[in-house]
């Protein structure tokens, strides 16, 4: 196989990056804009995020959407790890290959549709639309997402530790939370930086769930837009851009490095 | 070495009147249709080292399983200490185990692995850390306290993992091949010091294996088993020299199998004849064999002298050519074909020199062995 750093190779990685990272490099370049006008550059400068403190609408998104974020998620690594125990673990039972298929649905329906359903779901039961329906929605999808890095964890697990500690006198509940949890911890955190930041730059399903009185942050992004693009919305973009990748990178690195811990340690384990 | 007379034999299990700790009644497991255990009855005393002994996949492993309640038994009872253990949960067991990969607590330490059952136990705080530093005292790790388990190498862990489950100082230890993942010389260390825990703790052992040195060497019983179910329990010398089936025979060291028909010569005297031209075997049996009855004759190498000229006084001697000679150091076993082209193998302690040595490739021998040297089997 030819391992050379040919001209084709070259050409074509750039190409795909510039396709992937181009746009999200000009709205950064634009959000330093001294000009008011999006598409004119007129020299660097960072009033555009200066001015974004004092813009209360933005603020009270922002707000929403953190708060949103965080409990969604909590809930989601809730739900999503005990989804992932039970796959892993419940062995066989009546309707276990029905029940992870279900789990893993949410990943590849459409955001319209869950949004849709999830509307017609809360208007027949009379729920209230706002932090409390879109905290709800978040849930729902990203809990999948949890479920997923949870469970290929629990996959690898070492069943005797769970065994080891029911001889030493756990009860199973016991058992998880002094043996199970602290070893899959790294997992269930990553899964939670997942959530939060999958839940931080929904639009669709949020658009649904929610009523007048929230709206998060991408709402309003996508809604001011609709009045054209201001260098104020380049600046919040390019720090909702900041978050979701230092969250993206976080929950990687963690699963990575205790996944390498652990072949070493194994590895190791295998040598002595 | 010969034991001074005053010191009484541990034999529980000849006693009529003691009191198992353990009993397996008529104890059936089934997994979907595979039979793991085929309708087991053993009785294990208070203060034995019990070891369960067969080829991997024959049930000792789930035998084991069910005892410290991680399987429930299909059919039959488990007893122990007179109560039945069917509903009780494998965290109320007076048991512990010692599990194959020791199944430490990556993210605790050594002290905290062995304080983790104390601390769910009845006994008091401050209790504990005396416990704890005992413990490692008995396993010669008082250095390695604060370390993690994937800090230590493996013959340490192991004794971690054995002290955790001594700790609580269960009825019952569990051993699930606790030797396997140490290299030769480590195992024969461990195997004595294993005994002298056993024996300094008071606690009774039950250890799986599927190595018959280790079971010879540190069990008061062996149990052999095969395809779940029992074949033989026996202390290991009865076991080895007396074994009840070909396959106990064949599967504790090695053994020179001879069919034939074994015809009655009167006091628990039997002649066996096995081949055309050659002279019946003589052997002695205590069982009631009818003549003509097809039986197996069973002799060890190392009970079969090897001499240049026929020996007068030995009730057996047959002659041969060496065919192969295998040198092992200690002993040599020789390979000798006999006029039918029957191959019997005969063991010699080296007692002299390799260069020195009497017989070589090719030399025609006498192999002569006494009439209670083997034993005949019927299965």
């Amino acid at each position: 196989m030819n391992r050379r750093f040919s001209w084709f190779n070259a050409t074509s990685l750039t190409l795909g990056f510039a396709f992937l990272y181009l746009p999200m490099l000009i709205l950064i370049t634009y959000s330093f804009n001294e000009s008011k006008l999006v598409t004119v550059w007129a020299g660097f400068s960072t009033k555009w995020y200066g001015e974004l403190i004092h813009n209360e609408a933005f603020l009270d998104a922002a707000v929403v959407t953190l708060k949103v974020a965080v409990m969604s998620s909590t809930f989601a690594t809730l739900l999503g790890t005990m989804a992932a125990y039970v796959l892993i673990r419940g062995g066989r039972f009546y309707g276990r290959t029905l029940f992870s298929g279900m789990i893993y649905a949410p990943l590849v329906m459409p955001d319209v549709i869950t949004g849709l359903s999830l509307l017609l779901l809360f208007i027949s039961i009379g729920l209230d639309r706002g932090i409390g329906t879109i905290v709800l929605a978040h849930t729902t999808f990203s809990m999948c997402y949890v479920s997923v890095v949870v469970s290929s964890r629990l996959a690898t697990f070492d069943q005797s530790l769970e065994e080891a500690a029911l001889d030493l006198g756990c009860t199973p509940f016991d058992a998880f939370r002094s043996v199970t949890l602290p070893i899959i911890a790294p997992a269930v955190i990553s899964g939670w930086l997942l959530a939060f930041t999958l839940s931080l730059d929904d639009l669709v399903i949020a658009s649904f769930a929610a009523g007048p009185s929230a709206t998060t942050l991408p709402m309003k992004i996508f809604s001011s837009v609709r009045l054209g693009v201001s260098p104020e919305i380049n600046a919040l973009s390019t720090i909702m851009i900041s978050i979701v990748t230092v969250g993206v990178i976080t929950a990687s690195l963690i699963s990575k490095r205790s996944i390498v811990k652990q072949r070493a340690e194994e590895q190791k384990a295998v040598r002595n | 070495m010969a034991q001074p007379a005053s010191r009484p034999v541990f034999a529980p299990w000849n006693d009529p009147a003691a009191k198992p700790l353990i009993q397996f009644k008529s104890v059936t497991k089934k997994f979907g249709e595979f039979v793991a255990i085929d309708d087991v009855t053993i009785d294990i005393f208070a203060q034995e080292f019990f070891a369960l002994l067969g080829p991997s996949g024959c049930g000792k492993t789930t035998l084991m399983r069910m005892l410290a309640g991680f399987e429930r038994p299909t059919k039959g009872q488990i007893l122990l200490d007179g109560k039945d253990l069917a509903d009780v949960p494998p965290n109320r067991r007076e048991t512990n185990m010692m599990f194959q990969s020791y199944a430490l607590f990556p993210h605790l330490s050594v002290w905290e692995n062995i304080a983790f059952g104390l601390k769910r136990s009845p006994m008091p705080k401050g209790e504990i850390g005396p416990r704890v530093e005992q413990m490692l005292k008995l396993v010669r790790l008082d250095k390695f306290a604060r370390r993690k388990p994937h800090q230590i190498s493996g013959g340490q862990r192991q004794r971690v993992a054995l002290a955790r489950s001594l700790a609580k100082a269960p009825k019952l230890l569990l051993l699930d091949e606790p030797l396997g993942a140490l290299d030769k010389k480590l195992r024969q260390d461990t195997q004595f010091e294993l005994m002298d825990i056993q024996e300094k703790t008071g606690t009774t052992f039950l250890i799986v294996t599927h190595d018959q040195e280790e079971a010879m060497t540190v069990a008061s019983r062996v149990a052999v088993m095969d395809h779940g179910k029992m074949i033989q329990i026996d202390t290991p010398d009865r076991i080895y020299e007396m074994p009840n089936s070909v396959y106990v025979a064949d599967f504790i060291g090695d053994v020179n199998i001879i069919k034939g028909n074994a015809k009655p010569t009167g006091e628990g005297r039997f002649a066996i004849s096995w081949a055309e031209g050659q002279p019946d075997i003589a052997a002695a049996s205590g069982a009631g064999i009818a003549a003509g009855t097809p039986v197996h004759f069973a002799i060890r190498p190392e009970k079969i002298a090897i001499s240049a000229d026929k020996p007068a006084d030995r009730a057996n001697a047959v002659k041969g050519r060496i065919e192969d000679i295998a040198y092992l150091g200690n002993i040599s076993t020789y390979k000798v074909e006999l006029a039918n082209g029957a191959m019997i193998k005969a063991q010699v302690a080296n007692d002299r020199r390799l260069a020195r040595r009497t017989f070589s490739w090719d030399d025609m021998v006498w192999l002569s062995f006494t009439d209670t040297a083997g034993v005949i089997l019927m299965k």
